[in-house]
């Protein structure tokens, strides 16, 4: 029998959304820190490791990020790992944040003009120095907007991570429309609520992508 | 603990994984290109003088691009169940598709006719072509033609976020695969064999669309000049 | 007295494109040389393999005795040796002057800041720019820009200075304050290469002046060899230059 819908049910998805809030934040942190990685990787001096980080980005990005879910969900499983559905999630998420974090990176420390580059190593600074003091800090402006921008991305994929029966927002609502039948109440309220995490980030990388060119010329 | 892999189980379910490959790439042909025409025409509607439709193209756009996918389907497959139309699920999932890409389409097409040079516009005006005249050869070619990387990348993402409609139990790839792995227990081994079928899908639709792109765009390939 | 910079025979491609056919030249300490010559004869690029921009093909650079040709080369203890200032400056655009100044003698020589903080007061000094070690590169102008960036080399403390037309991207009434510091250093007893389209400043401040032609070395002189070319060819480049 249908329930009716009441306030308690709210409260339900509050904390759902409680926890797509925590697995963006760890989907976003940890694939940042692997992105950065892969990044340098995609940099590299070396032809052939620059080739091989380009071949997994490529992989990564050609594989749905729920096909990854189901593969790492599953393969852990296999080792006997019985990993709760936030590991699984959480490790999906950041091998798909990594690959195209470090693709928007990438794009940003290029940006950045080789003769910058060069100027520093001829002040004799390592390839590293030369790096962390000249180039990162540069494309560190250029890669704000589009970052911020990739956390709305990551933000929406945890909607998925409800698939392998982890309590986010979006099985919250499923689980509540179960019982009360209402979907496009229960919905358009799991909609409203992503929207409201979503569009401030949207808006903020829009502002700061035009500062940064008001700030160019 | 060793695991020994067993992709032999998966041998006669092959057929069946076409199958839903096949179906993946029915759905991403129909939602591109329907969501190729709404889209552009959200983001005409998007620039016109009307506010009011100006404003409603927004939202829309807004609306879409703020929320997941996941929840656009839920709510219009089971919302429209519950107001009594049950509707077939690869339509609903085609139609939560449509509705989805044709806002990021808006969105890109939308960039690329902002990008038109005010001097083209000023002398197709004052040469006398009609508006719809002007809108077709002088915005909206060169917008489609300028943005066309994005767009291909976009519908490309489009395609793998299809995997998404198994989960209203449409029998594209990742459906199918559900089945096998709950009829194999082999579990991983479906899957893995599934993101490989994704990557070749991915590579196929990138030629297809580079191959496209080179027949279309023939203009800029002759003059070898950038938009 | 030994060379500080010596070039034998150098010859180096891009691809299928020779740019220098076989260049030699020899740069006593403390001498300054004015390297001229059409677009395209090579002088860029032949200041670029001196402090290894470039890597040649055959022949042999030494610079401070730095074996330049030898892939084995520590590039970093040569280039500690040797200063470069480029036509687009390349100050870092999200660092101070000052900071811009100190970065490599804290990070490379790791100097304590204090110690740094004098040598880049000194340094900017001798490029008359003292007051200006606060502003960030956006708020100079191109000459300003271009003397902190001498002032960048300098603070390395190098025994050789390689310009690369240095003058060529500022407005004329900006090219004075620039030359005006090249001079001093030159003065001071700097080795220094300079290409340079500044004919004035060939004949007065360098040594010697080195014409560069089709990759080669094609007259090499003292001041009075831009009046009196000995060859055809740089007595063309003299009548469409002047
Ligand atoms: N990185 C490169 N790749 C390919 N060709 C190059 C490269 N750098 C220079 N060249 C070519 O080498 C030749 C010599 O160039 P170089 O820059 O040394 O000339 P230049 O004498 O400095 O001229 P300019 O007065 O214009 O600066 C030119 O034909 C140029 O096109
Ligand atoms: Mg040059």
């Amino acid at each position: 029998m249908a329930q009716p819908f009441t306030l308690a049910h709210i409260g339900y998805m509050l904390d759902g959304l409680l926890w797509t809030v925590i697995l963006s934040a760890l989907a976003f942190a940890l694939g940042g820190v692997a992105a950065f990685g892969v990044m340098l990787l995609r940099i590299s001096r070396f032809r052939a490791v620059r080739l091989g980080a380009f071949v997994v980005v490529q992989i990564i990005q050609g594989i749905p990020l729920l096909v990854i879910l189901f593969a790492v969900y599953f393969g852990l499983g296999i080792f006997g790992i019985q990993v709760p559905p936030l590991a699984a999630a959480g490790i999906a998420m950041m091998i798909y944040s990594a690959a195209f974090l470090a693709e928007i990176w990438r794009g940003c420390v290029e940006a950045v003009p080789r003769t910058q580059f060069e100027a520093a190593e001829c002040l004799a600074l390592t390839r590293w120095e030369a790096l962390t003091k000249v180039i990162l800090p540069q494309a560190l402006r250029l890669a704000t907007p589009p970052t911020v921008g990739f956390m709305v991305q990551v933000v929406k994929s945890t909607s998925l991570a409800s698939v392998v029966g982890f309590v986010e927002l979006t099985r919250a609502a499923q689980i509540i429309n179960n019982s009360t039948f209402q979907p496009f109440l229960v919905f358009g309220i799991a909609g409203a609520l992503y929207f409201a995490v979503c569009w401030p980030l949207s808006a903020w990388s829009r502002v700061l992508e035009r500062k940064l060119h008001v700030g160019r010329h | 603990m060793k695991y020994k892999f067993d992709f032999g189980a998966l041998v006669e379910y092959w057929p069946q994984l076409l199958d839903g490959a096949l179906v993946t790439l029915e759905m991403t042909a129909i939602s591109t290109v329907s969501g190729l025409a709404f889209g552009t025409l959200v983001a005409i509607g998007r620039r016109s003088h009307n506010r009011a439709l100006s404003r409603l193209c927004g939202a829309y756009v807004e609306t879409v691009r703020n929320t997941p996918f996941l929840i656009q389907l839920f709510f219009i497959y089971f919302g429209l169940a519950s107001a009594g139309l049950r509707l077939p699920v690869f339509v609903a999932a085609v139609i939560a598709m449509v509705f989805n890409v044709a806002a990021y389409t808006a969105e890109i097409v939308r960039a690329g006719m902002d990008a038109t040079p005010r001097g083209q516009l000023e002398a197709a005006d004052s040469l006398g072509m009609s508006t719809p005249q002007i809108y077709w050869h002088i915005v909206l070619r060169p917008a489609l033609e300028r943005v066309y990387p994005a767009l291909t990348a976009q519908y490309i993402l489009m395609m793998l976020a299809t995997s998404v409609t198994s989960q209203i139990s449409v029998e594209e790839l990742t459906g199918i695969a559900n089945n096998v792995q709950s009829n194999t227990f082999r579990s991983f081994e479906t899957f893995i064999v599934v993101a490989v079928i994704y990557l070749v899908l991915t590579l196929i639709l990138k030629l297809a669309f580079w191959l496209l792109g080179l027949a279309l765009f023939t203009r800029r390939r002759r003059l070898g000049t950038s938009l | 007295m030994s060379a500080v910079i010596e070039l034998k025979d150098v010859h180096k491609s891009f691809g299928l494109v020779e740019v220098l056919k076989g260049v030699s030249l020899s740069v006593a300490r403390g001498e300054a040389i004015a390297v001229i010559g059409r677009s395209g004869s090579g002088k860029s690029t032949a200041l670029r393999c001196v402090n290894r921009l470039e890597t040649i093909q055959s022949g042999e650079i030494t610079v401070c005795g730095h074996p330049v040709h030898d892939p084995r080369l520590d590039v970093r203890k040569l280039r500690l040796d040797v200063g470069i200032v480029f036509q687009s400056y390349n100050l870092f655009p999200h660092l101070t002057v000052e900071e811009n100044i100190m970065l490599a003698p804290v990070t490379v020589k790791k100097l304590r800041k204090a110690q740094a903080r004098d040598l880049t007061a000194e340094a900017l000094a001798r490029v008359g720019l003292a007051e200006k070690a606060q502003a960030y590169p956006e708020q100079l102008s191109g000459g300003q820009q271009q003397r902190v960036a001498i002032a960048r080399s300098l603070a390395m403390q190098p025994q050789v200075m390689l310009f690369d037309e240095v003058t060529s991207a500022l407005d004329p009434e900006l090219t004075g304050e620039v030359l005006r510091v090249m001079e001093d250093l030159a003065k001071g007893g700097m080795t220094m290469l300079v290409v340079t389209h500044e004919m004035g400043f060939a004949r007065r401040v360098a040594d010697r002046i080195v014409y560069m032609h089709q990759g080669r070395v094609w007259e090499v002189g003292d001041g009075t060899m831009l009046a009196n070319p000995q060859t055809p060819e740089l007595r063309a480049f003299m009548s469409h230059d002047l």
